[in-house]
């Protein structure tokens, strides 16, 4: 006769309300460690997704996520020549808050290296890839642009070509890409009546030189598009991506660019590395801190429900004992009720889970390796709280029953 | 030793039986020097006023509640010498001893049946030989259509019956009763007590009763008095 499962029976109600309680904390503790998951793997998702080799960012920084990098975009065309190196691609990227519909849409903009890059390595769930090198993006789903919305974007309209899923940058912010010349574009992007006052400005300050009045014709140009001006910077990128050609010498090629004094050379793995010793740094800990307490405290909980349940059956077990019960049917008894607890609780957590998690503005990830952990503490709560009225339990004396 | 060998044997047999709770200022000596002797097939009142000593005698008999000196030996085996266990006493409570107290101590999440079936599943019968066994015992006492009833659904005199029922459950040579009718009405009480003696005369058992109940008294073979902790 198996007394754990009559006990729950004739107890039904205070067993299932148990469970549900236990379920839902253990549902919290799930969700917090995927929070924590959900945290690094937004950080760390653009860096191993886009799959490059080597990062070369603004010498002397820990760009282009951990801080803000400026390359000229002709490092790209440097990088090519070293060999060892299969492709190099223009990387940019900046957040942006705008307007769609009266709501905050705030986005990350990504640039692709058109043509060479269309975006086609993107996980796409709807639409297609860019097909021309204006005018047209890629949105993530969590943006809520729908396919074919137009978005106006500095002085042009863009149209959402294709969506992704899960593509977010290191805060959580859905990413948007567009050809680099585009997300240029709209980050350097400056009102009509600014460009006039900024030349208006150049003209002036040539003007109170020798050189203005020698020259006038040099008027004329400061007055004109900055490009034209041999002495202006070319736009600048945020960072070059260097994929290798199969069976090059990595250490060879980081080593040709570490020697260029205007750059820093990161692996990819040096770069996730930035990103969460660095970047998400404290958010991690305070979530994986606050995780650990959740773990503790649901611990205590957990253990204090199946203590009291084992003290309410004190009498009972006093009882068994009186009638010569082996220690084996008292710890059968408590033990198989708990551990049954602990499982229905944790299968509840995991099945409302499925339904909650998902909903989260940012990513919730459930990874195995923690569900298995989380298993195991429950397994040991169940056991340990078990033991913990099992003691009580052993110490009870048989003449209990008689008082 | 021999079954027959053993039917021969006391049921239960005490020398110099004393037991002393606590020390120093706080020390009660509940029970003094008790020698008693139940043959099997006897059914024996121990009779005596509230803090006599009467439980104090019974759970040492019982094994629950070792004597600070004395010997116990049940069906003729020793198995108490002062608070020394010379057997398992677990084990031999669940082969030898059957209790019932006051309040019947059903666990209120079996049902009648299977507080009694539970008592033989512990000594190992087989839960079909137990259900049948139950089902016996519970129409010997006359609440076989109690059997599927969980305690709380029954009446006193019920639960009574179905912890007599539990008592019986594994063919005990001493069945050992606490004033097991205090909660009954006389005529219930009485049925009990009659219980008592049908089982001991039947079944070979013998059965020490503590009772406060005089009217009764003409059910027992034999009746002890208790008073300061000693037998007169
Ligand atoms: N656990 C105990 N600790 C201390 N004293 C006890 C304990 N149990 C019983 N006594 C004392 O022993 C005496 C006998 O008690 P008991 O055997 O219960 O008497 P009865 O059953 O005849 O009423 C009483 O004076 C009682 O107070
Ligand atoms: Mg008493």
């Amino acid at each position: 006769m198996n007394l754990a499962i009559r006990d729950i029976r004739h107890n039904f109600g205070r067993f299932a309300l148990t469970t549900i309680g236990i379920g839902l904390l253990l549902m919290i503790v799930m969700g917090m460690g995927g929070i924590y998951r959900g945290l690094i793997r937004e950080a760390t998702l653009l860096v191993d997704r886009i799959g490059g080799d080597f990062w070369l960012v603004q010498g002397g920084t820990r760009g282009p996520f951990a801080e803000l990098s400026r390359v000229p975009a002709t490092l790209e065309d440097r990088a090519r020549a070293v060999p060892g190196v299969a492709s190099a691609r223009r990387f940019v990227s900046h957040t942006i808050q705008r307007e769609y519909r009266g709501r905050p849409l705030r986005m990350v903009v990504q640039g692709l290296a058109w043509p060479q890059d269309n975006g086609d390595w993107l996980p796409l769930i709807a639409g297609r890839p860019l097909s021309q090198a204006h005018c047209e993006m890629i949105a993530d789903r969590s943006l809520g642009l729908p396919l074919g919305a137009q978005l106006k974007l500095g002085k042009d309209v863009y149209a959402v070509v294709g969506l992704t899923k899960g593509m977010v940058g290191t805060g959580g912010d859905g990413s948007c890409f567009f050809t680099v010349s585009d997300a240029m574009a709209i980050q350097f992007d400056q009102p009509g009546e600014a460009v006039r006052l900024e030349r208006q400005a150049r003209r002036a300050r040539v003007e109170a030189r020798d050189l203005g009045m020698v020259q006038p014709l040099l008027l004329d140009r400061a007055a004109g598009p900055g490009a034209g001006i041999p002495a202006l910077a070319a736009p600048r990128v945020s960072a070059v991506l260097l994929t290798l050609s199969p069976g090059a010498n990595a250490a060879a090629v980081a080593a040709t660019c570490a020697a260029w004094p205007d750059v820093t050379v990161y692996s990819t793995q040096q770069q996730l590395k930035l990103l969460l010793a660095g970047m998400v740094d404290k958010a991690r800990r305070q979530l994986g801190l606050f995780r650990v307490l959740l773990i503790i405290i649901s611990t205590i909980i957990m253990a204090l429900i199946i203590y009291t349940l084992t003290l309410d059956k004190i009498h009972d077990i006093a009882m068994l004992k009186l009638i010569g019960a082996r220690n084996g049917v008292i710890i059968g008894l408590i033990l198989q009720q708990a551990l049954l607890m602990g499982a229905l609780g944790f299968a509840l957590a995991y099945w409302l889970g499925t339904f909650a998690f998902p909903r989260f503005p940012r990513q919730v990830v459930i990874e195995q390796r923690d569900l298995l952990v989380l298993a195991g503490i429950v397994v040991g709560i169940s056991v340990l709280s078990s033991l913990l009225g099992l003691w009580k339990a052993m110490r009870v004396e048989p003449n209990k029953v008689l008082s | 030793m021999t079954s027959e060998a053993l039917a021969d044997m006391p049921a239960v047999e005490t020398s110099g039986l004393t037991k002393v709770y606590g020390t120093g200022n706080t020390e009660v000596v509940a029970m003094k020097n008790v020698t008693l002797r139940v043959a099997r097939g006897e059914v024996v009142a121990l009779l005596g006023p509230s803090g006599a000593g009467k439980s104090t005698l019974l759970t040492a008999i019982g094994l629950v509640n070792p004597p600070t000196a004395g010997r116990v030996a049940i069906v003729g085996q020793p198995v108490l010498d002062g608070e020394r266990a010379l057997v398992d006493l677990r084990a031999f409570r669940r082969r030898h001893l059957g209790f019932v107290f006051q309040k019947a101590n059903l666990i209120p999440f079996l049902t009648a049946a299977e507080n009694v079936q539970i008592a033989m599943e512990i000594n190992d019968m087989s839960p079909r030989a137990a259900r049948h066994r139950t089902m016996e015992l519970l129409g010997y006492l006359g609440v076989a259509d109690r059997a599927s009833h969980y305690p709380d659904a029954l009446s006193g005199g019920q639960q009574q019956r179905v912890a007599v029922a539990r008592a019986l459950a594994n063919h005990p040579g001493l069945i050992l009763a606490d004033e097991p009718t205090a909660a009954l009405d006389s005529m219930r009480g009485r049925q009990v007590m009659e219980l008592f003696r049908k089982v001991a005369h039947e079944r070979g058992a013998a059965a020490l009763v503590v009772t406060h109940d005089h009217r009764a008294l003409d059910v027992f073979d034999r009746t002890y008095e208790m008073e300061d902790g000693q037998l007169r």
